[in-house]
């Protein structure tokens, strides 16, 4: 067994920095390069990719990195474990084998994650008293069923695991958790037991450290931001583990960004709900137990994490179209800048009552004066402009596409000394809502593939 | 005295759902005695007037100096449903920074 192992993230969501793995495999020892893809809503997007082309349906972006970063990875004996597998990990694996042969590598073992998609199964469960309710309002999936876009169960580390010790280099997923990514090289390097739960919730509050990325290493970090050394090149955060359970948060050396107690406890706090009960499908880790230490210069220790065993049940996380959106902007200048944005609102307001349109929610909002804080903002007196934001959102396609006929004609039939308005009529953008839901465990089975590079 | 969080707190808010969860840390040991006495939920309420349609909900965690809450029904319906510049509730820690709360206590700034 190893002493230690140093676990690196490398992409916090899918649009992230995309030379961040490149500096975790080149800049510095690491043992395995973890990448969080999936969104709530992300899910959906890929469903849409894979129906227009079977052969899509993943994270794009992975394949081009995979091609800069494989070649090294081999060379040090780098592992990947990455969720952007999307909807079709199985395509995702074969296009980087394609790159894989294309590079000229030996060999390489892909480990691939199955059995979370359960789009197709929807009716069978429903049959087998399986009712997926909404977990937030109680509904039945009746309500959305015709509608419904993508449906996948969250897994947690233990599919990974299993991979892993079937001899993968790489691990694609789909809809794993985010900690889970993180955890189970962990669980297969200690040889930690699915229920050895102190050990599983350090693991995860460690992958819950470095799930989003820079957010841990220096990046949006309230406290001071402005002392944070080089944001430009930042590093991203690294966990070394121990097989105790303790963790060390760090980032490769002669990188930007900081790694210290308070930009850990700002990612610690981040979307978080009740945090004596951080429930994943590995363990239920408490937040309130964990302690932190700073060891070193970008070192912070995290030890004395606690956990409580697994639920039985999985995090359902399902999409479905919900009516669209269109949005648009104006900015008015000075004098009464904040007076001529109103007006604009109001005479807006009245058309669109004088058209009929089928609209369920219209909303304004005032950018640089108090759109983000509300009730809360310190508003400027009769400030140099303001930008006035408008966003219609209706079942009715045509009537959100109507809307955004209205916009330009306030720029020479309303208030004056206006501006801004670009890229031309706003189109309506499909909106895509949440169904998050619970499944008994027994319901669900993941599988493990292996594909190998053909020779 | 009167104290404005921005002095003796740092933080970071996101969403879940139509949920924004907004993590309040104390800059110092000192001070989270202070804002777990001051800082209430009924306070953060009455702070987003208007914004947050639904309760407001606190969890304590001593052991990083951190409060916790969860505005619900706070983002317009959250996700890509919507209409909001910020959707996801990403400044809403900042706007917690500029409660001001009236310490009995004695604390050095």
């Amino acid at each position: 067994m190893k002493d230690k192992i140093r676990i690196a993230s490398g992409q916090g969501f899918w649009g992230d920095l995309l030379t961040a793995p490149v500096d975790q495999v080149t800049k510095g020892p690491i043992d395995y390069v973890v990448m969080d893809y999936l969104a709530e809503v992300t899910m959906s997007i890929l469903q849409k990719q894979k129906r227009k082309d079977p052969k899509l349906g993943y994270a794009k972006d992975l394949v081009g990195l995979m091609e800069q970063i494989l070649p090294v990875c081999q060379k040090k004996n780098i592992r990947v474990i990455t969720n952007g597998g999307g909807v079709n990990p199985v395509a995702c694996s074969e296009a980087i084998l394609t790159v894989a042969a294309k590079l000229g590598l030996k060999s390489l073992k892909i480990g691939v994650v199955l059995g979370d998609d359960i789009l197709d199964h929807i009716d069978t469960f429903a049959s087998a008293g399986i009712e997926l309710r909404n977990t937030e309002t109680g509904e039945t999936l009746q309500a959305v069923r015709s509608r419904l876009q993508s449906a996948n169960v969250y897994f947690g580390a233990a599919p990974i695991v299993e991979a892993l010790k079937k001899g993968a280099d790489i691990v694609i997923t789909g809809r794993t958790t985010d900690t889970g990514l993180t955890l189970a090289p962990m669980m297969y390097e200690f040889g930690w037991s699915l229920t050895d739960w102190d050990k599983l919730a350090a693991g995860t509050v460690a992958g819950h450290i470095l799930e989003c990325g820079g957010q841990s290493s220096g990046g949006n970090f309230s406290a001071d931001w402005k002392s944070v050394p080089d944001l430009a090149h930042i590093g991203f955060p690294i966990a070394e583990a121990y097989p105790n359970g303790e963790v060390l948060i760090t980032k490769h050396e002669n990188t930007g960004g900081l790694v210290s107690v308070q930009t850990v406890k700002e990612q610690l706090v981040y979307e978080i709900g009740d945090p004596k009960q951080y429930i994943t499908p590995d363990c239920i880790a408490d937040f309130t137990s964990i302690q932190l230490e700073q060891s070193g210069t970008n070192r912070v220790r995290v030890s004395g994490v606690r956990g409580k065993p697994a639920t039985d049940q999985y995090k359902v996380s399902m999409s479905y179209l919900d009516g669209y959106t269109a949005f648009s902007t104006l900015t008015y200048s000075w004098p009464e800048a904040v007076e001529k944005a109103r007006a604009a609102d109001r005479i807006l307001k009245s058309r669109l009552e004088d058209l009929h349109l089928e609209v369920e929610e219209y909303r304004s909002e005032l950018l640089g004066y108090n759109s983000s804080h509300g009730a809360a903002a310190t508003t400027p007196d009769d400030p140099s402009e303001v930008v006035l934001r408008v966003g219609v959102r209706s079942r009715d396609y045509n009537s959100v596409e109507r809307f955004g006929k209205e916009i330009a004609p306030l720029i020479l039939t309303g208030p004056p000394s206006v501006t801004g308005f670009a890229g031309g009529r706003p189109k309506p953008s499909e909106v895509v809502s949440y169904w998050p839901s619970l499944i008994p465990k027994s319901a669900v089975t993941p599988t493990i593939v292996i594909k190998e590079l053909e020779r | 005295m009167r104290v404005q969080l921005l002095s003796i707190c740092h933080g970071r808010s996101g969403d879940k759902g139509d949920t924004a969860n907004i993590g309040l840390i104390a800059r110092k040991a000192e001070y989270y005695p202070v804002i777990e006495k001051y800082v209430t939920a009924e306070k953060v309420k009455r702070h987003f007037e208007g914004m947050v349609l639904g309760k407001v909900e606190r969890f304590e965690l001593p052991n990083i100096w951190a409060l916790n809450f969860l505005l619900h029904n706070a983002l317009g319906g959250g996700g890509t449903k919507s209409l909001k510049n910020d959707a996801q509730g990403k400044t809403l820690a900042a706007a917690l920074m500029k409660m001001e709360i009236d310490v009995e206590e004695k604390i050095k700034i």
